[in-house]
């Protein structure tokens, strides 16, 4: 897959789901991924499960990042199965916001890839995003047999 | 401007600040500018060249006097120390209604409710994601609800002040409580939290409940209503605090809130209200920061301008409206989740700096608020902060402390001035109703957010245990979070589902139509059939539905 070395720019959606508007955090990500050269869709908060899969495919984004201020995250595990049921799972998930200690074996365990809490830097953000836009990728080439 | 002052200086003052600019100097080799975080400029040091004490009277007056600078009572703390009104919103109305009552029987006079998600997100329980409903906030859908949340609370004397956006259903709900017991409404006091629209679009984006053309009538009715009804109700809270949480700097904040006050304002007495009826009612709501002389020079600031705008702009009489009443609550965004205990040491400083401020409520944040929703244990020890801080600290013992501060007292002239220069760039842009919805506000919040962000990514604006004294392990666990009990949850499901059925039917169409039709006509009062509707059996879901319906579905007021 020499053909496939150049470097071409991370797809991420940045999204909220679930019951709350506060998107200060999902703006300032957005913006930070959009600066490092990343291909960054940005979604208004609440939005539907089924309304963040179709459009992580229409966009064919490797990297979903899900930004949770007030709980949101304890619906994550419906959004990992919505994503593997549509074919989705080479997708990487990452959650951004608040998330108590105690939650985060569960989200890892539905298959979230990362999860930052507030204070997380810039470099570690963008580093982080672009590594997993790479095993994404190379995930769905593999699956598909490239 | 400092330089210009009129009053004649104490003889070898200038002498004085020369030499000692020159030891400062030599001392300081390339000392660089030090900015505050609304970006003014801070020098070392402030002396009687940097505020005529002369202006006493025109700029600072005594406290309970214009301009109110130093406070709108005359007693201020010294009478009447601050309400604590701690935020409280969890779980089932049994729940919520446990933890009021501890809060009462340890001598609480004033309660808050703040309602779940899914209720901000205007929609009821049964269509709500269970494992989320009750985890920020109290399930109350109904009438019924709201009983069983405010059981045992007297409404007659209680003050109650509720997280509750348009169409205000929550309220609704207490009058209809109030009915069923017999409290006649007058006696209901309180405040409808966050009835301001404007700062719910721009920072928390309200548009999924109702347009903004639709909400801007439904505040107008609202206010009408309770001046009408509910008098000693305060219908409106013009919110800061959003615009500050969603990244404005404390500069930008008071100026984007003082500008939404005259939307609100105008928008009434384009409706025919008396401006004294009106503006005596306004209450305003504020996050304190932890920079600490900024946001006591904010909130002097602010206070001096809204005198002046109710007064010369509104023309309201009643020194009543010119009163700038406002509850601080202190920071959430400024907390960290590194080293969680160090959050009690900034909320610490901010609820100083909101005394210091002279204001009339205050919640102070848990110290777990940026892991978790608070838990009962880290809310108690955020009512014990403002307990140390009024009872052994000694800070209510005089008026307005800070007052005549060389410092303060400049800051405050120049917060003044930015304060005002945002205000202009809102006129300029039509006033705040106009500027929201070209996003000429929401593009402010964004750059401030980005740029507050930067600094601490620069490490020009430090954050300890983030971007300096960072510790390797981890060894404070963070408190368990609140979770609800999962099938007491689901029983409420389960029994509003219920309720819906039971209900009269033909009660619930006849309110509905009987709204949709208000909807539809000017001169109705749309708040007055939301409050019949509730009372009717109507739903918080589906009265919020209706109106969307009528009014119209907002769209993503977003600048990205």
């Amino acid at each position: 897959m020499s053909e496939n070395t150049e470097k071409t720019p991370e797809r991420v959606l940045i999204t909220k789901i679930g019951m709350d508007g506060h998107d200060r955090g999902s703006r300032i990500i957005a913006a930070f991924l959009r600066d490092a050269g990343m291909e960054v869709i940005y979604t208004p908060p609440w939005q539907a499960i089924d309304a963040v899969v179709n459009l992580a495919v229409q966009e064919d984004v490797e990297v979903i990042g899900v930004s949770s201020l007030a709980t949101d995250h304890l619906i994550m595990p419906d959004l990992m199965k919505a994503l593997k049921d549509a074919g989705q799972d080479h997708i990487e998930v990452i959650v951004g916001g608040i998330v108590p200690d105690q939650e985060h074996q569960m989200l890892l365990d539905a298959g979230v890839a990362k999860i930052f809490g507030p204070g997380a830097m810039r470099e570690e953000i963008v580093d982080t995003v672009r590594d997993l836009a790479a095993v994404a990728s190379k995930t769905k080439f593999e699956s598909l047999g490239v | 401007m400092a330089d210009d002052l009129k009053q004649p200086f104490l003889p070898g003052l200038e002498q004085d600040i020369e030499k000692w600019q020159k030891s400062y100097d030599a001392q300081i080799a390339g000392d660089k500018v030090v900015r505050n975080r609304s970006g003014m400029e801070i020098k070392p040091l402030y002396t009687p060249k940097d505020w005529d004490s002369g202006n006493y009277i025109h700029d600072l007056g005594m406290p309970g006097q214009e301009p109110f600078t130093r406070g709108i009572y005359p007693t201020m703390h010294r009478g009447r120390t601050w309400t604590q009104r701690q935020l409280i919103g969890l779980g089932t109305p049994e729940d919520y209604n446990e933890r009021v009552l501890k809060l009462l029987d340890a001598g609480a006079s004033a309660i808050s409710l703040l309602p779940c998600n899914s209720g901000f997100r205007g929609i009821d329980c049964d269509e709500a994601p269970l494992p989320l409903l009750g985890t920020c906030g109290t399930v109350v859908n109904n009438v019924d609800h709201m009983d069983r949340a405010l059981n045992r609370v007297p409404l007659e004397r209680i003050s109650t002040a509720m997280n509750d956006p348009a169409p205000y259903t929550l309220l609704a709900f207490v009058l209809g409580v109030a009915k069923k017991r017999g409290v006649d409404w007058s006696m209901i006091t309180g405040t409808s939290n966050q009835s301001d629209y404007i700062s719910h679009f721009v920072a928390n984006h309200m548009f999924y409940r109702l347009s903004l053309p639709g909400s801007r009538r439904m505040l107008v009715d609202h206010i009408a209503f309770c001046r009408e009804k509910v008098p000693n109700w305060n219908p409106v809270s013009v919110v800061g605090q959003h615009m500050q949480q969603a990244g404005a700097t404390p500069a930008e904040t008071m100026g984007l809130t003082l500008s939404t006050a005259m939307q609100y304002a105008d928008d009434c007495i384009a409706a025919g209200m008396d401006v004294d009826e009106v503006l005596r009612r306004f209450t305003f709501f504020f996050d304190i920061s932890v920079s600490f002389f900024e946001e006591v020079a904010k909130f002097r600031a602010g206070r001096r301008i809204w005198t002046r705008l109710a007064k010369e702009r509104l023309g309201a009489k009643d020194p009543k409206s010119w009163r700038f009443k406002f509850h601080g609550q202190t920071s959430g965004s400024d907390l960290t989740r590194q080293q969680p205990l160090n959050n009690i040491a900034r909320v610490t400083t901010q609820a100083m700096a909101g005394i210091f401020s002279g204001l009339q409520s205050m919640h102070t944040d848990a110290y777990d608020e940026a892991i978790a929703c608070p838990t009962e244990e880290t809310a108690r020890v955020a009512v014990a902060t403002q307990n140390i801080l009024r009872e052994e600290a000694h800070l209510c013992d005089v008026i307005d402390p800070l007052g005549g501060s060389y410092y303060v007292e400049s800051l405050t002239n120049q917060m003044e001035e930015e304060i005002c220069a945002v205000m202009d760039k809102i006129e300029a842009a039509g006033g705040m109703y106009r500027a929201v919805e070209d996003g000429v506000v929401q593009t402010m919040l964004g750059d401030s957010a980005l740029a507050a962000q930067e600094k601490i990514e620069s490490g020009e604006e430090k954050l300890v245990g983030v971007n300096c004294y960072q510790v390797d392990d981890e060894t404070i666990a963070s408190p368990p979070p609140y979770r609800p009990d999962t099938a007491a949850m689901e029983q409420h499901v389960v029994e509003f589902r219920q309720f819906k059925q039971d209900r009269s039917q033909a009660e619930v169409k006849r309110a509905l139509d009987q709204m949709a039709r208000a909807a539809n006509t000017d001169s109705a009062n749309l708040f007055g059939e939301v409050v019949d509707a509730a009372m009717a059996g109507v739903t918080h879901g589906e009265i919020v539905a209706c109106l969307r319906d009528e009014l119209g579905f907002g769209h993503p007021l977003i600048v990205a």
